[in-house]
């Protein structure tokens, strides 16, 4: 054996120079290389295509010739939708070249595309790696889709396609202004999820106010059931039935100023009384044991094995938890319950709203190709073929005459015709989404659930991080119209 | 030979360097160019504005969390990891007792199992371990919770990662749990270059274990345990931290901001809010913490060498 370190007086030694270097390789891992990929070197971005002549076929003048580049989100709902709607542009246009991809990584595969400014025509901008939208509008990185809104719709010459939406839809996609950025192609519906025959054997009806909740769970806990569980590692789940139950109390007015971030929104005696509702759950033992510790997956799971009766979602549970969901579960969703009969909406006040964001990039070769791929999706064929593929409503509005509903499906179609016009649609979650995850849901609502916060407390902390995103002049704010 | 020697080392070094200096050193120039801009990352454009991320920086409470807890990462897990780990290798392979007929110096009985077995979790890659204990922290199902039932313990159900006091340190115990086997058999290999006579002229003179452990078998292996220091705290400021959380916890980075730590916070910053220069500058603060960890482990374990 030789020494540890031998000292070479001569120059530096090799071992030194290695450790040397050694320790600065280390050093340097973690440090920031991170965004280095993301190196800005925007080009000119790249040529648009011509467009083609307005017809009556061809309403948005798309250039038949043109390439149309599609990129869709791999997710939960598969590529199999978008694929036949392709097929169908490519019937139409049948000289054009459509690349269409379908991927998980929306982001690491588009964000550098932005940047270098030569992004596809048409994007379904969803899942984990959503680029924000509210940056994308900010820097002017989308087309206005109002010529789409204004074309004829597939189905109908005479109907634009604005017209054959559900409600909520075209507000959704504005952010402020007239300008729609996004076309939200699926339709949620957010609420209170239970077993229709777990509900029966408790011998009781869903609950309209909040005694009836407060029964419902008593007899649930006499036969060994929680009455609730939720995603306690993401309690922004909490929110579904949380916040149209604030509606259904104190009007649509609370929630809009919930979402305008205005002074002491939070303040209103609405959000205290459904807080102190929530709150109450989790002081008579209602709430499923351990619930804060459990993600989305694992609590609905326990759910769907019956260990607690209701669960607040949306109606992506179906498909999601479908492998745990047993046969005979008959899943059903229902607005949320109210207080009582003071509340001043009636009882079916439901959120829903869009889900999986379209976009057209503004620097997009051929935006009309885009577009008019969208208006074959927002046809009655293609959307029946989406909801009975994927087990969800789609933007457009019917779609579901002649094609066989899954229980939870069918429950929800039922929910939303309850609902009529009072259907409300709380912004925080596509506006402002680190107020609404992290702040608001994981540092208030999941505290004061987990019984670590009173509602007063849950509140006045709400309150703060409201007021400080509202000062915050590093993000865009935004109001409703 | 001296005047050749500067040239014989720089043409082999010049390519390494090269793909060091692109890859390495221009992407971190380039992120502290970013930290001056308001850069979001989903477009080509921005402009400059000084110093007003620095300043934003300073008055973000989520920074300091994260800071704090980043610095709590580098200081725990390295003692706690090193230790363990030293001692299991010390146990392998110097601390069993004479058996009739073996060396003098021996590990305990077992100890080739013990080692393959250290071992086991370094075979697994980070996010299936941190998957994995993701499992074992369910309170309602998870293994540890039952197993707390099963000797009768039903009245201590903790939350584990759903506990504000607790989760961190959950956190903690798994990067613990995943990263130790690594050290035992680094430690190991640098114990079996300890000359035996040694030990056992120790034994001769009657030492204890513990005595033999800080006498003889530490300092000889001071080189290997300074090493392996920077490298657990980097692990620790760096890209396993990020994966435990980002997997485990509530939120994630939660719950109440009990676990978020700075690599977490560039990356929500970068990726979920599209403020990429904003990202950046934490990331220099990053840099500037780690860098600044390295010089301190260095200069503290400055010792006189010994040679063998």
């Amino acid at each position: 054996m030789g020494s540890t370190a031998h000292h070479d007086r001569e120059g530096v030694g090799r071992r030194e120079l290695i450790r040397r270097s050694a320790a600065l390789g280390l050093v340097a891992v973690p440090g920031m290389s991170l965004l280095s990929a993301c190196a800005s070197s925007g080009g000119d971005g790249q040529s648009k295509a011509k467009a083609g002549k307005k017809t009556a076929k061809n309403p948005l003048g798309v250039n038949d010739t043109a390439k149309m580049e599609f990129v869709l989100f791999d997710g939960g709902f598969g590529k199999e939708y978008a694929q036949d709607a392709v097929k169908i542009y490519q019937k139409d246009f049948p000289k054009a070249q459509v690349k269409f991809s379908a991927t998980q990584k929306i982001q690491s595969t588009l964000q550098p595309r932005f940047n270098q400014g030569n992004p596809p025509d048409l994007i379904d901008n969803s899942g984990a790696e959503q680029m924000d939208m509210g940056v994308l509008v900010g820097k002017n990185q989308l087309a206005d889709l109002t010529p789409l809104l204004d074309a004829p719709s597939y189905d109908d010459p005479g109907k634009k396609v604005r017209d054959t939406l559900r409600p909520g839809i075209v507000e959704m996609g504005q952010f402020d202004g007239k300008p729609v950025w996004i076309m939200y192609y699926a339709y949620t519906v957010y609420g209170v999820w239970y077993s229709q025959k777990a509900l029966d054997s408790l011998d009781a009806e869903y609950p309209k106010t909040w005694d009836e909740m407060l029964q419902v769970c008593a007899k649930a806990k006499k036969k060994g059931m929680a009455g609730w569980t939720y995603a306690g590692k993401y309690p922004y789940y909490i929110p579904f039935s949380l916040y149209p139950m604030i509606g259904k109390v104190g009007g649509v007015e609370v929630l809009n100023a919930i979402d305008n971030l205005e002074p002491n929104a939070w303040k209103h005696p609405a959000v205290k009384a459904c807080f102190e509702a929530y709150y109450e759950l989790f002081k008579k033992g209602y709430i499923l044991k351990g619930t804060p510790g459990l993600d989305h997956i694992q609590s609905q799971t326990a759910w769907a094995k019956g260990e607690a009766l209701f669960i607040p979602n949306g109606s992506w549970v179906e498909n999601e938890s479908a492998n745990v969901i047993p046969k005979d579960f008959d899943l059903a969703v229902s607005a949320p319950s109210g207080i009582d009969d003071n509340d001043k909406m009636p009882f079916g006040t439901i959120w829903a709203s869009g889900g999986e964001p379209f976009i057209v990039p503004s620097k997009a070769a051929n935006p009309e190709g885009g577009m008019e791929q969208l208006r074959i999706m927002l046809s009655e064929a293609s959307s029946k073929n989406f909801t009975s593929k994927v087990k969800s409503l789609s933007a457009y509005n019917g779609g579901t005459d002649g094609i066989e509903l899954t229980p939870g499906l069918k429950s929800g179609v039922a929910a939303l015709k309850l609902a009529g016009s009072n259907v409300v649609n709380p912004r925080l979650q596509d506006w402002y989404v680190q107020l609404e995850k992290e702040k608001i849901g994981v540092g208030a609502l999941g505290e004061m659930m987990a019984g670590r916060l009173t509602p007063a407390e849950a509140i006045k902390k709400i309150q703060g991080y409201a007021d400080e995103a509202a000062k915050d002049t590093t993000i865009k704010h935004y109001k409703h119209q | 030979m001296q005047h050749g020697k500067y040239r014989f080392i720089v043409g082999f070094l010049a390519v390494p360097l090269g793909l060091y200096a692109l890859f390495v050193v221009w992407p971190f120039i380039q992120s502290i160019y970013y930290s001056f801009t308001d850069w979001t990352g989903l477009s080509p454009e921005f402009k400059m504005v000084g110093f007003d991320n620095y300043k934003r920086m300073l008055h973000d409470d989520i920074f300091w969390k994260s800071l704090q807890h980043s610095l709590l990462f580098a200081l725990v897990l390295p003692i706690v990891t090193i230790s363990l780990a030293l001692f299991f290798a010390f146990m392998i392979n110097v601390g069993g007792r004479r058996r009739r007929g073996g060396p003098a110096i021996t590990g305990v009985r077992g100890s080739s199992f013990y080692k393959i077995v250290y071992f086991f979790p370094q075979v697994l890659s980070i996010a299936i371990v941190a998957l994995l204990f993701q499992f074992a922290y369910n309170p309602d199902s998870g293994a540890i919770n039952s197993f707390l039932r099963g000797i009768g313990l039903g009245h201590v159900q903790p939350l584990w990662l759903g506990d504000p006091s607790l989760a961190l340190w959950c956190v903690m115990a798994v990067l613990v749990w995943s990263t130790t086997g690594f050290f035992v058999v680094l430690f190991s290999a640098g114990m079996a270059s300890i000359p035996g006579e040694l030990y056992e002229a120790a034994l001769i003179d009657g030492a204890s274990r513990a005595t033999t452990f800080f006498r003889i078998t530490l300092p000889l292996l001071w080189d290997t345990v300074q090493s392996g220091w920077v490298y657990m705290g980097i692990l620790a400021l760096g890209a396993e931290s990020f994966a435990v959380v980002q997997i485990m916890t509530t939120g994630p980075g939660g719950p109440d901001y009990s676990t978020t730590v700075l690599v977490l916070y560039v990356y929500q910053k970068a990726f979920r809010d599209g403020q990429a220069a904003y990202a950046t500058t934490i990331g220099v603060a990053l840099l500037v913490v780690t860098l600044a960890f390295a010089a301190i482990v260095m200069r503290l374990g400055r010792r006189e060498r010994l040679e063998f």
